[in-house]
């Protein structure tokens, strides 16, 4: 009796409990866009355990008997343990596994993305292959028999078109019927006679350690085959034992005269061309002139393919931070700061709320609020701009141009981007480092993007100017921004060789095919970095501008001031206005409007304008500290919204404090620098 | 024997073998650069490096310094 109950539990946890899925597939094959039309938008995005790789997970909609969740693994070649990505995907694998495998593979891209079928074949999990694209293989008149591909894999392949929603269902009524029978799929018949006894005898001297589940003997085999140090390590081996599985590798690599690595690859190759040599026909040979090739003829050539890349960059540029995005930009400024604060304004007078309420609300929550709002147009429409010239294939052509230049300072062709629109905004900059694969590339572009002036700065600049310079506003301009641009590069040389040493990252980047974005996909990419957007930045600005608020406002016994050169802020400008006196500007005014300059780099104006009330800036700056003022500006720690936006990017608190240090001492040196050398030459002169 | 960085652009070549080491090597190896593997050299970019290269059907992007350790034998011109 209770056995049968235990049992009938069983059953139902079973039924009740939702499938686990993973999706695995090369990059820039689809795996996004068919996550999307499984998921619909019920996803979340989080970060795997450790690393900066991105984990989206989603529930399967319209699942009809039992609940079903699905992991989008990230886009990898293979199941080597050398990228974050490939060792993300590796430990998922193994470690959670999944009931159900769907592997996506690019129809048009068949025998590399095949290669990654036969490591996933071998992790013994149920595996069903999506074969995508299959609308664009028809138009290229270009057929592949599925029934033949089937029984030659022995995994079951459904047909899709991820982005024309085509055959989603059958894929998910397969994934369904397959995890029903939760057969494993053990291909053995992948490598030659001889590469496979070996394997073998490797698997019969695991059963004696006894340490490999069962359905993954065949993985393991390869992974101890191919000189794997993890699972090398992973294995506790005695002296014979390894003894013995290193005599059977020595035997095939000797007939071969190829190394471990290379065999095992050349093998899965040779296997994957036998295949589609029958399954698939081509109605053009390889290495015919596609429509990607006749666009690339003008984007990539020798002599276009520079000004191309310039306009496009100027036009995302100036339709993001020119009059278009400033005016989206001022129009959410005005909604928040002066339609939505003064209805509050007026609502909190009406029920006559305390003054110090009313100034919290207003000025501290609705302030910082606000801050974050009116980025927002900007941030919306710079990542739309930038997911269509990446989901459509050029980003790739923008980093195979730019490759050359920037490997000079360490970095690889894929860090411009990133850069450039540093001189926009460091937030959407920093975010869009996420398309750097290399860790250590990413960082490097990260500390070096805040360098670029970003456009915030620009009032701080005019308004030094018109005090000091009006004669020479565009020289003083073009030669801060000039000066960013080399601390970026001395920046990136400095680190590159000391803590950030390393090997360059490889360059070895596909060029997908060009291809028509979706609008689905674009809104889906570009709404989940606006939900991330606004509630990082969102709740780190609101609580700063609110402290920032709060020092204003009071003074030290918590009591509202009048002015604020009475409060704490002012008693903090006090304190640290010192360390400035060696850059030309101790007094306790521009401290403070430095300090403020956190929230945001407008707020150095504002502050400044209250603070002086009426006196003029000469009083205190004479034109040398005038600029190395414009310097410190232009160096400093960027705005709070920035420093979230590195925090997340790093994902290391020692990186991000790392970050913070830097640029406050070489704003400091710099700043201090222009004003004793500027001084030194001033006397000299007489 | 010629290396893919000597080959001309417009000509092919069949792989023989590959030089590099450790990830680097993988990643070449991974993406379909294995021996009897024919590539074709597409082209350089603006600065003359990297350059693009045709595999197993589809358009890749890999330095000189690394195509220099790729090495090809059966190099004539590619049929287009």
């Amino acid at each position: 009796m209770v056995k049968t109950e235990v049992l009938e539990i069983e059953k139902k946890e079973l039924k009740t409990k939702p499938l686990k899925l993973v999706l695995a597939g090369n990059p820039n094959c689809g795996k996004t866009t068919l996550f999307n039309q499984l998921t619909g938008s019920k996803q979340y995005v989080g970060n795997w355990p450790g690393v900066t790789v991105e984990k989206k997970e989603g529930k399967v909609k319209n699942t009809k008997e039992r609940e079903a969740v699905i992991t989008d693994l990230p886009g990898i070649y293979s199941l080597s343990p050398y990228t974050p990505e490939e060792i993300v995907t590796r430990n998922c694998l193994l470690n959670d596994d999944p009931d159900v495998i769907i592997d996506i593979v690019d129809a048009t891209n068949i025998e590399r993305n095949l290669y990654l079928t036969t490591q996933l074949a071998e992790l013994g999990r149920p595996i069903v292959i999506a074969l995508n694209m299959i609308d664009v293989l028809e138009k290229r008149g270009d057929k592949i028999d599925v029934a033949l591909l089937e029984k030659e894999l022995q995994i079951p392949v459904v047909e899709i078109s991820a982005s024309k929603n085509i055959g989603i269902d059958k894929l998910v009524d397969k994934v369904f019927s397959v995890a029903k029978n939760g057969k494993y799929v053990n291909v053995k018949n992948i490598y030659s006679k001889e590469l496979n006894s070996t394997l073998c005898d490797i698997e019969e001297a695991l059963e004696e350690v006894k340490q490999s589940p069962y359905h993954r003997k065949r993985w393991t085999a390869v992974k101890l085959f191919e000189g794997d140090s993890v699972t090398w390590a992973h294995y506790n081996f005695t002296e014979s034992q390894k003894k013995h599985i290193e005599f059977h590798i020595d035997e095939v690599k000797l007939a071969k005269n190829i190394d471990r690595e290379m065999i095992i690859a050349d093998e899965r190759y040779k296997y994957i061309c036998a295949i589609t040599e029958k399954a698939v026909k081509r109605s053009k040979p390889v290495g015919f002139i596609t429509f990607s090739d006749k666009i690339d003829r003008i984007v990539t050539n020798k002599y276009l393919a520079l000004p191309v890349f310039l306009v496009t960059m100027l036009m995302v540029f100036v339709i993001t931070f020119g009059p278009f995005g400033t005016f989206l930009r001022d129009c959410a400024d005005w909604l928040i700061n002066d339609w939505f604060a003064g209805v509050v304004s007026n609502f909190l007078v009406s029920v006559s709320a305390a003054d110090w309420a009313q100034s919290l609300v207003v000025d501290g929550v609705i302030g910082g609020v606000g801050a974050v709002v009116s980025f927002l147009p900007q941030i919306m429409l710079l990542f739309t701009l930038l997911s269509l010239l990446e989901d459509s294939g050029y980003m790739a052509r923008a980093a195979f141009i730019m490759d050359k230049l920037l490997r000079m300072i360490g970095l690889s062709g894929r860090a411009f981007v990133p850069m450039l629109m540093g001189f926009g905004c460091t937030v959407p900059a920093v975010l869009a480092t996420r398309t750097l694969e290399n860790q250590k590339d990413k960082r490097l572009t990260i500390l070096i993007t805040p360098f670029m002036s970003c456009s915030a700065k620009m009032p701080v600049y005019l308004l030094f100017i018109s005090a000091f310079f009006p004669d020479m506003g565009p020289f003083v301009i073009f030669g801060i921004y000039l000066l960013g641009m080399v601390v970026a590069v001395l920046t990136a040389l400095l680190l590159k060789n000391t803590v950030l040493k390393g090997k360059n990252a490889p360059f070895v980047m596909e060029l997908p095919p060009y291809r028509m974005p979706s609008p689905k996909s674009l809104w889906l990419h570009v709404w989940e970095r606006l939900k991330d957007f606004l509630v990082r930045a969102g709740t780190v600005l609101v609580g700063a501008t609110v402290l920032i608020w709060f020092l204003q406002s009071f003074n030290f016994s918590f009591q509202m001031v009048d002015s604020a050169d009475e409060s704490i802020l002012a008693a903090i400008g006090v304190f640290i206005a010192p360390i400035f006196t060696l850059c030309g500007f101790g007094d306790w005014r521009a401290s403070v409007s430095l300090v403020t300059g956190l929230a945001a780099k407008e707020s150095i104006v504002s502050s400044m304008t209250v603070l002086f009330a009426g006196e003029s800036l000469s009083s205190v700056f004479t034109p040398l500290s005038a600029l190395s003022f414009l310097v410190f500006v232009l160096l400093y720690t960027p705005c709070v919204a920035a420093l979230s936006a590195i925090s997340k990017e790093m994902s290391s608190k020692k990186w991000t404090a790392f970050a913070i240090i830097y640029q406050l001492a070489v704003a400091w040196f710099a700043s201090a620098f222009v004003f004793q050398i500027g001084t030194l030459i001033m006397n000299l002169m007489g | 024997m010629k290396t893919l960085d000597d080959i001309k652009i417009g000509e092919q070549g069949t792989v023989v073998s590959i030089g590099s080491s450790g990830a680097l090597r993988r990643r070449i190896i991974d993406m379909g650069i294995t021996p009897g593997a024919v590539v074709i050299k597409q082209k350089a970019a603006p600065f003359g490096d990297p350059l693009e290269i045709n595999v197993r059907g589809y358009e890749l992007s890999i330095r000189r310094s690394e195509a220099k350790e790729i090495m090809l034998e059966n190099i004539c011109n590619a049929k287009r």
